[in-house]
């Protein structure tokens, strides 16, 4: 049963420092889900991954995640993607705390 | 081709061209050994290494199979034939790690056959900066 | 105590400087991801979903203050402030970066600590009763026997490389707080014919995927054959235990399998062989480890008589005290389950006051619970008025041990990378639904455990209430099982039906609770024992009951 397409983002684990990033349309990589480059076609989606493993000085385990766009930026889908952009719900502590500091 | 790795680094092949290595099977099923020496056997990963003990004094060599990385059955295959007396060379053969040479060695393995292309990886050096130090089951079994 | 010799100490030390070079080449790229992933994971190093996350082994949940001073410079130094206490007796930071990670497995080896065989497919930390030396019931300390199990799996060379993970479990008492039948090997300490101490031997219990209670191998091992017999059960299972499928490696799959007889008769062959063979372990090691945990020098002080107590005090020595092999001393559960909280989290500073606490008057021991609780083992009760005190101005006075806030949860999806679901919120939820202690009370003993996937961690099997969180089409969904036991009458729990969604999850608990407050012929009788005399269907009509009228409508 073909599944529906959705836009991927390519996500990652900074080596360094653990935490979450995303692949952007310029080839860096950013801890904003909103910054991340988005993928429309399974084709796209494929080369998205290509270039997303070709850090594996920086990176740990890039991956493709669902993505819907919402206000023309990229947003996650699925529930544990939506985590990941945050941190844990029990404390103030990763991205949602970094964000405040910032 | 295969290179063989001891804890001195990468050796030469010492397995006389004039030996044999028969399967595990033969031995167990054909009565009649074959007249050429040294014998070597080479087992299968689910060898039963009691059911060699007839042959102990006969076998030159054995070759305890290690396939994948996480397969750990050889350690247990080598330790047991070392348990149960057997004195000759055991040779492991196949995929063995470098960070798992210190542990084929504690369990009686005298040597390591690797493929050419996981000896072009892992160069002699690599091999020879393994640490031998002794673990805690030399201490805890001491008294002999 | 047990305190490391120098050869423990040199060989914790060789592995952090091994640890060191390897996180070095992985760093300058000599060393890929594929390859030092399992090299990270043996020094217990995970990446989880936000970030790394170290974990250290506490053995067999012993520590002394000094070394929960170090777990808490660790947590300000390297981490966020705090650690997390797992159902494995073990810690976890959450937030460290890869390259401090050498840096702090030194300060653990500065205090006789390490991360070694955390993780793996190897013999895991072993795990002993937290009332280990103090319970009032029990035939021997199990610690000794841990703490050789402890050396004799560090860095063994034939098990480091098994079909799956391995867990031992080890208790001295006949009230089995160390749930022995849920692990790989159980082992449960009873006497001989002659009054003799040694083991009933319990082998393939394990939760997760295929839940099993474990079955008896043997019904007493001597104790000096213990090593020999481990051996000869590893050893079987290494040779045979499953590799073609990760989910049916488990030392319980093969004992289904091969059923217990047969693998019976295959571990007692082995073993006689391995008896002849290997020599007899160096009596001086045994010596010195069961001389390291000779009971402390009790202090002869008169326990004052009928001492007026505050009601805050009365309700903490009812729940959170338990009877000492000596009857001048107490044995102090402090609840890491503050309502609202994270069960089995610990501040930095809260660490610091029970090693304070510890090093005054528990004779520097502390223990950690598999119910991610820490224990002062050794408490005059002359000494209990001022170690409620300090506990209840630290936060740490929670008097809730065995109550219905009392609850396991592992990390689930705030930190766990394998999680399907969120733990830790439904347990900060259920706590605040019965924030009020009195009523905790009146409810009674009641274990609810909750797990954000199907490799409980969270033991929600053995649960009187079992809750395990699971991804059901994109969406968090909570399936109960009722009536699971970790005790010595171990059981798992039986699913009550469909699962119910997150915010549906908590309240379905509180109408649980109701129907047994309901049912119950006495307010004695647990939750347990209702529902053992009545089954399921009081519970499955307070969960689903309104559905189905709807259906019926
Ligand atoms: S039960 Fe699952 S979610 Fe919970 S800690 Fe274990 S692996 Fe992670």
């Amino acid at each position: 049963m073909a599944r529906k397409f959705l836009p991927q983002v390519a996500t990652a684990n900074d080596l360094f420092e653990g935490d979450v990033i995303y692949l952007t349309a310029d080839n860096t990589w950013t801890r904003e889900h909103a910054e991340a480059a988005v993928a429309e076609t399974p084709e796209a989606a494929e080369a998205l991954l290509k270039a997303a493993e070709a850090f594996p000085l920086q990176v740990v385990g890039p991956y493709l995640a669902d993505a819907q766009i919402v206000d023309g930026r990229p947003a996650p889908v699925h529930f544990r993607e939506d985590f990941r952009t945050r941190g844990p719900s029990n404390y103030f502590h990763g991205k949602q705390a970094e964000k405040t500091e910032a | 081709m295969t290179q063989i790795v001891t804890r001195q680094g990468f050796a030469r092949e010492t397995w006389p061209e004039a030996g044999v290595i028969v399967t595990f099977e033969s031995l167990w099923n054909g009565q009649d050994l074959p007249i050429e020496r040294p014998i070597g056997v080479r087992l299968a990963p689910d060898s039963n290494a009691a059911d060699l003990e007839p042959w102990f004094d006969t076998m030159a060599m054995v070759i305890v199979p290690f396939g994948k990385s996480a397969d750990g059955r050889g350690f247990s295959l080598a330790r047991q034939l070392r348990q149960l007396g057997y004195a000759g060379i055991i040779r492991a053969e196949g995929h063995v790690l470098v960070d798992q040479f210190r542990a084929a060695l504690r369990v009686g393995i005298d040597q390591v056959a690797i493929s050419d292309e996981q000896a072009a990886r892992n160069p002699e050096d690599q091999w020879l900066a393994v640490p031998h130090f002794d673990g805690y089951q030399s201490r805890l079994f001491a008294a002999e | 105590m047990y305190s490391y010799t120098n050869f423990d100490a040199a060989f914790v030390r060789d592995r952090v400087k091994e640890f060191r070079s390897q996180v070095e080449r992985r760093l300058d790229g000599s060393l890929t991801e594929d390859e030092f992933k399992p090299l990270r994971l043996m020094n217990g190093l995970y990446l989880q979903l936000h970030a790394y996350m170290l974990r250290v082994a506490v053995p067999y949940g012993t520590l002394n203050s000094r070394q929960m001073r170090q777990l808490a410079h660790i947590a300000d130094t390297w981490d966020k402030g705090y650690g997390h206490f797992t159902t494995r007796q073990n810690i976890q930071f959450n937030w460290p970066k890869l390259k401090d990670v050498p840096d702090i497995l030194d300060a653990l080896a500065d205090v006789g600590m390490h991360a070694i065989q955390t993780s793996g497919n190897c013999i895991r930390n072993v795990t002993a009763d937290h009332f280990a030396g103090a319970a009032a019931d029990e035939i021997e300390d199990p610690r000794p026997t841990a703490e050789l199990i402890r050396q004799w799996s560090t860095d063994h060379p034939e098990f480091a490389y098994l079909p799956r993970k391995f867990k031992v479990g080890v208790t001295g008492s006949p009230n089995d707080r160390a749930v022995t039948k849920a692990h790989d090997i159980g082992l449960r300490m009873v006497r001989g014919e002659a009054g003799e101490p040694g083991y009933e031997v319990i082998v393939g219990g394990g939760l997760g995927r295929t839940p099993m209670i474990g079955k008896v191998v043997r019904d007493f091992l001597p104790k000096r054959d213990l090593l020999a017999y481990l051996e000869a059960i590893l050893q079987v299972y290494n040779l045979s235990g499953r590799r073609d499928n990760k989910y049916k490696a488990r030392i319980k799959i093969l004992v289904h399998e091969t059923g217990i007889d047969e693998l019976r008769a295959r571990i007692e062959e082995t073993f006689r062989r391995n008896r002849r063979l290997l020599p007899d372990v160096d009596p001086a090691i045994v010596a010195r480890i069961e001389a390291a945990f000779a009971a402390p020098a009790w202090a002869d002080r008169p326990v004052p008589d009928a001492p007026r107590l505050d009601a805050g005090l009365a309700s903490f020595i009812d729940t959170n005290v338990v009877a000492h092999k000596r009857p001048d001393h107490a044995i102090v559960s402090v609840s890491l389950k503050p309502t609202g909280g994270t069960p089995g989290d610990a501040t930095s500073a809260q660490m610091r006051v029970l090693a304070d606490l510890a090093e005054r008057y528990s004779h520097d021991e502390l223990r950690i619970s598999h119910e991610q609780n820490v224990i002062l083992p050794h408490v005059h009760r002359a000494d209990l008025p001022a170690v409620y005190a300090a506990l209840r101005e630290a936060g740490l006075a929670t008097a809730n041990i065995g109550l219905v806030g009392d609850i396991i949860a592992c990390p689930g999806m705030d930190y766990c990378a394998l999680a399907t679901a969120r733990s830790i919120p439904i347990a900060q939820q259920i706590s605040e639904m019965f924030a009020d202690l009195d009523a905790q009370r009146d409810i009674g003993p009641l274990k609810i455990k909750i797990s954000g996937c199907i490799n409980a961690c969270g033991h929600h099997h053995v649960g009187h209430i079992g809750i395990l969180g699971l991804d059901r089409a994109g969406v968090e969904n909570y399936q109960l099982t009722l009536g699971g036991d970790g005790t010595e009458t171990a059981t798992i729990g039986t699913r009550t039906g469909h699962g119910f969604a997150y915010d549906e999850i908590v309240p379905a608990v509180g109408r649980l609770i109701g129907a047994y407050l309901d049912a119950r012929e006495t307010p004695e009788e647990t939750f347990l024992e209702t529902y053992r005399r009545l089954g399921m269907d009081p519970f499955k009509a307070a969960l689903y009951g309104q559905e189905e009228q709807a259906d019926a409508a």
